[in-house]
């Protein structure tokens, strides 16, 4: 199964902190697992959401707001795809992967639909 | 944590492992099968130890530490035995040695050794289908009842297929240590067959009416990310990951909801999955920058890839695919290329030039029941108006198909031959 | 730039409401002009949070929370990876996008780090990658 790992924003994530070196290079070495794991699709990093748009569907009508969006700890920061066998895979993988905040921080995994679950 | 959660933790972690173990253990001891029984006691000590101890923080680095004491057990037990049959006074230092050996091999690289399990797994002593099924077993992690399912067999024929492997290998003194040189690029080469023999057997299931077994190919798809991931210096696990890649992106777009096959150029682009076919291009970009252009996966990855790129089937770079296979013909000849060069010619230089290369692939033995063969023929025929020709081609193409939907397809196509006029498909 | 377009989820989404088909039918033409453009590198479906899992980090310690997540609103539904000129043009797609939902709905689309961004932090592997990442979008 295809999952999508989100990164949950933080404080810190929203303010422009660019990444240290060292912190790259560790989750360099945790991305290099995944990948001869065979598990990872595709990763990425998302600047913040001062950076981002939003747009608002109601009927018609579609308005367009600029960010920052308040609720930093809701917002996503970067993300993985993976491919994976269950839920528990990916739990467990998430585990070992270094705290990619300074403080205390959230990821999210979140099951992506597939072909088979219309058949 | 509950139990049954450590428990669930605990087989996961294991799974996730459960390759490197063995391929760990393997170089240790030396017997693929010992290695998987080492590994399985790790497990069972794991499942008695985490729910109190808890789960360890490197879990992989406890498995490997249990199932390596394990194995010096074992060898010491062995060494005993031996003893007592053998003359006086050799060998309690060759006990040490053989502990001390265990320690060394455990602090080389990894990767290397899954690399080379891979190797042993694939081995040219074992025949195509016990390479397949060992390579599910020990690197892909699946269970037995899993691969049955996969392959439409029983359980025992598979369990037996595993145990025959194992002794195979054993017997037949396969060397453990890693190919080098020639040796080497023919064994990869039996490990690109394996990787692809089971993402075609998930791509086009060859027995039952199911017309996707599209676990097969993620698992294929796995494996082929393994071993660029482990082997990053090969252009032909590069050029057959671009292949798997791309083919894959396609698989939600090739099968309509009646189950009957869609072909290339009526299928709905919006359901190609495009992460898999930047995947592949990427791999193909890789392997070619490995300078593997040339390579029969990296080639027939180019042509999937001109496909991949191309928006619409009108966009698609006909004279390219062409000029592609006229190359792969060189590197691989074989009739089915020469067909499939066929095809490509008459959609880049018209259905004569299509029909003038089929003319003497129709006199060939091997092709005579190949299905595609007629297909073209049928598809060629259909674009001259020559309708009446198409429709017998259509007709005896779908006389050699032994999958319904497939079946149900051709036939559809030869009713749209109306014998007189010209009629279009729906 | 390649940016990243989030469906915003909604009550219904997190319910499993299935899309009608008349939806299906207008989102599946509209991903095909997004393929057509050229600008659509990938797109998936997220089932609902209540299938989802949520692991907190917080020193060496990991927790993990089973789904359901309450903040609806702010939970992402599906996404799309574009590679555009720029957020203007971004944000122009992100308009002619059929409403994702039954009711009042959200996208929101922000950019990703590219090389660039990183500085000096940046070692050879980093670059490498992006170098990669590149690559495949000038291959298409």
């Amino acid at each position: 199964m295809r999952v999508m790992v989100i990164v949950k924003a933080t404080q810190d994530s929203e303010n422009m902190g660019k990444p240290k070196a060292a912190d790259l290079a560790e989750m360099g070495r945790f991305n290099d697992e995944l990948r001869k794991a065979g598990v990872l699709l595709t990763a990425d990093g998302l600047k913040p959401s001062s950076t981002g748009k939003r747009v608002a569907f109601d009927g018609a009508k579609r308005t367009v707001t600029d960010g920052p969006f308040a609720e930093s700890r809701e917002l996503v920061a970067g993300f993985w795809i993976w491919e994976v066998k269950d839920m528990a895979e990916a739990v467990e993988w998430v585990k070992r992967c270094l705290n990619p905040m300074p403080g205390p921080s959230e990821i999210e995994i979140r099951p992506i639909w597939e072909m088979s679950d219309f058949a | 944590m509950a139990d049954t959660d450590i428990h669930r933790s605990v087989e996961t972690v294991f799974r996730i492992e459960q390759a490197r173990l063995i391929a760990g253990l393997t170089r240790m001891v030396r017997d693929v099968g010992l290695a998987e029984e080492l590994a399985q006691d790790a497990l069972v000590t794991a499942l008695a130890e985490w729910p109190s101890s808890g789960v360890p923080d490197n879990p992989g680095a406890w498995l490997m530490a249990a199932a390596r004491r394990r194995a010096i057990d074992r060898l010491r037990r062995a060494k005993m035995q031996e003893r007592k049959h053998a003359e006086i006074g050799r060998d309690l230092d060759e006990g040490r040695d053989a502990v001390d050996q265990i320690d060394a091999a455990l602090d080389d690289d990894i990767g290397d050794d899954l690399l080379n399990l891979i190797f042993i797994a694939c081995h040219p002593v074992l025949s195509p289908d016990a390479r397949v099924t060992l390579t599910l077993r020990l690197i892909a992690g699946l269970s037995i009842a899993e691969i049955a399912r996969a392959f439409l067999t029983t359980e025992p024929t598979v369990a037996q297929r595993i145990t025959r492997a194992k002794k195979t290998l054993q017997e037949s003194g396969a060397a453990y240590e890693a190919p080098r040189g020639e040796e080497r690029a023919r064994r990869l080469t039996s490990v690109l067959e394996v990787i692809y023999l089971i993402f075609n057997e998930g791509y086009a299931a060859t027995a039952g009416d199911d017309l996707i077994r599209a676990d097969l190919c993620t698992e294929a798809q796995r494996l082929g990310r393994i071993l660029t991931g482990i082997a990053p210096h090969e252009p032909e696990a590069f050029g057959l990951l671009a292949l798997i890649e791309i083919q894959a992106s396609r698989l939600k777009a090739r099968v309509g909801p009646d189950g009957a096959a869609i072909t290339l150029p009526e299928q709905n682009r919006a359901l190609w999955d495009q992460l898999l076919i930047g995947r592949g291009l990427e791999a193909l970009a890789r392997a070619e920058t490995l300078g593997g252009a040339d390579g029969a996966y990296a080639l027939q990855a180019a042509i999937a890839a001109c496909h991949g790129r191309a928006r619409t089937a009108a966009d698609t770079d006909w004279r390219r695919i062409a000029s592609l296979y006229d190359r792969l013909q060189e590197v691989i000849p074989s009739a089915v290329v020469d067909l499939n060069r066929a095809v490509a010619h008459s959609m880049a230089f018209g259905h004569e030039a299509g029909l003038a290369l089929l003319a003497p692939l129709e006199q060939q033995e091997i092709l005579r029941d190949y299905l595609p063969l007629p297909a073209a023929k049928g598809d060629f025929l259909y674009r001259a108006g020559r309708y009446a020709e198409a429709r017998a081609a259509f007709e005896a193409a779908a006389a050699l198909s032994r999958n319904a939907a497939e079946r149900n397809f051709l036939l559809k196509r030869a009713a749209a031959c109306g014998p007189a006029r010209p009629v279009t498909l729906e | 730039m390649r940016v990243m377009v989030m469906v915003k989820a909604t009550k219904d989404s997190e319910q499993g409401v299935m899309p009608t088909t008349e939806l299906l039918e207008a989102m599946g033409k509209y991903n095909e002009e997004l393929v057509k453009a050229g600008i659509m590198l990938s797109g998936d479906g997220l089932k609902p949070s209540s299938q989802g899992k949520r692991i907190a980090f917080d020193g060496p310690k990991r927790s993990v929370i089973d789904g359901p997540f309450a903040e609806t609103r702010e939970l992402v539904a599906g996404y799309w990876i574009w590679e555009v000129k720029d957020m203007a043009e971004a944000v122009e797609w992100a308009k002619r996008c059929p409403n994702p939902m039954p009711g009042p709905s959200e996208l929101e689309i922000r950019p990703f780090y590219e090389m660039a961004d990183f500085g000096e932090a940046a070692t050879p592997e980093i670059v490498d990658r992006f170098e990669r990442l590149r690559e495949q979008s000038k291959n298409r």
